[in-house]
């Protein structure tokens, strides 16, 4: 079973869609404890960093133990920029810091004259493909975007695309994985990423 | 680089698509899923449900159909028409939509467009301005409310920048004056409102040839286009516009 967890950002009805059409049991854990039992987590989330604040102690707990089984972790949109140190967003919160690097504006680093937010298909400069959640999706396949902060490109990144400058897209160290776009809003290259993620939960 | 969007908008009354049925394997359907698993096939970025229903019972089944159309679908949906309160915007995204379109209810109530924003996130809010030409002040363009009924005594690029500070995710510009005519999206009145603002534009009316759609992502700096008829009647392929629009050098999903 993975967990989806709800924090309040957003609507999860299309993310559970999504996960239900590729085969994943799912369930929405009402508490911290609740995580005991999942052999995945996920972490959605659209909107302001400030958000995840709703992620407290005893959650951050909760996901750092099952981490450290080995249980895998996936974070989307807001929920991949929660797993690095922090965000400019937000300075006064921290991120669950399981990559470094701190989550900042588009266009700070000198985005040419293009629109923030990022909304809309964007590209995949695929930088690794073996052991990450990218295994079967085409180079160059377009996936859904809508933010207006991103993440660092570290030697996490396992894609990388572009809206003015680069930023990281897919991130994969271990069993912890992020992906900035919306998976459940990309098509078939989306759902191939949330089925390879649900095989590594097992 | 980030592609511009072709966006087919699907309008519904009582839960039947009713423009564009009329063409092979649809005819007697009108079904909005089965369109919507035609466009999807065919590489449509994203679908519009627009409800011009008016009935309390029409709008239960336009949650039916919405549920219909998302279950199948794995790119983004829109729901406009009708959406006057809070509560209708959290029925349809409860029914499975990904945005929701005010227009209306908006120029009314500009806190409205908060609201929502703060419920779902601003991703989620695609504001909605009718603009006609302004035959008193050329260049400026006047926002209609009530499908183009009633002037709403306001200027289209101030009201889409008011819009955008309000909480709006995107704006989904009509030209009133190009609507239904197949002569081309109003390209001024896109840049005008273009240039204004830092979301997404969604140019619609007027589509009615693959070089509309060259013209309104060039000179008309639209993010995205937006159309209806042109597409349900199979005038124009998905497909075949995308592939004119990217040997012309404009960045699109094929």
């Amino acid at each position: 079973m993975i967990a989806l967890v709800d924090y309040k950002a957003g609507n999860l009805t299309s993310v559970k869609k999504a996960l239900t059409t590729v085969g994943a049991d799912i369930f929405v854990p009402n508490a911290p404890d609740d995580l005991a039992g999942a052999t995945g987590i996920i972490v959605p989330g659209v909107g302001h960093f400030g958000a995840t604040r709703a992620l407290d102690a005893p959650w951050i707990e909760a996901i750092l133990g099952r981490v450290g089984e080995g249980r895998p972790l996936l974070g989307i949109c807001l929920g991949m920029q929660w797993l690095f140190e922090g965000s400019e967003e937000a300075p006064d919160l921290r991120g669950l810091g399981l990559l470094s690097g701190q989550c900042f504006r588009l266009g700070t680093n000198g985005g040419r004259g293009v629109k923030v937010p990022h909304v809309g298909w964007n590209s995949l400069a695929i930088q690794r493909v073996e052991g990450t959640i990218l295994e079967g999706v085409e180079p160059g396949a377009q996936v859904y975007f809508t933010h207006s902060y991103v993440a660092p490109i570290t030697g996490d990144a396992a894609a990388v695309t572009e809206h003015g400058e680069p930023f990281a897209s897919v991130v994969q160290r271990g069993y912890v994985a992020g992906v900035q776009f919306h998976p459940e809003k990309s098509g078939d290259a989306g759902l191939r990423i949330l089925r390879n993620f649900v095989e590594l939960a097992g | 680089m980030l592609s511009k969007r072709i966006i087919a908008c699907l309008d519904v009354r009582d839960g039947q698509v009713v423009k564009g049925v009329n063409f092979e394997g649809l005819r007697s359907a009108g079904d909005p899923a089965e369109l919507a698993r035609r466009y999807n096939a065919e590489g449509i970025d994203e679908l519009v449900i627009l409800d011009i229903t008016a009935t309390i019972e029409a709008r239960r089944a336009l949650a039916d159909t919405i549920g219909r159309v998302a279950r199948e679908l794995f790119i983004p949906l829109s729901v406009g028409g009708g959406i006057r309160t809070e509560s209708d915007a959290a029925a349809a995204v409860d029914a499975g939509a990904d945005k929701v379109s005010v227009n209306t209810a908006a120029l009314a109530d500009p806190g409205l467009i908060t609201r929502i924003a703060q419920r779902y996130g601003s991703q989620a809010v695609i504001v909605a301005v009718d603009a006609k030409r302004d035959a008193a002040a050329s260049g400026r363009f006047a926002v209609y409310a009530r499908s183009g009924q009633h002037a709403a005594g306001r200027d289209a690029v101030e009201w889409a920048r008011e819009a955008e500070s309000r909480g709006a995710g995107e704006i989904l510009l009509t030209s009133i004056d190009r609507d239904g005519t197949k002569t081309g999206f109003d390209c001024e009145l896109t840049a005008a409102v273009s240039r204004a603002v830092s979301i997404p534009v969604i140019a619609s009316g007027g589509a009615g040839g693959l070089d509309h759609f060259v013209d309104v992502f060039t000179a008309g700096r639209a993010d995205a286009a937006l159309a209806a008829s042109i597409f349900h009647y199979a005038e124009t392929g998905v497909r075949a516009l995308k592939q004119h629009l990217r040997e012309r050098g404009i960045p699109v999903r094929l």
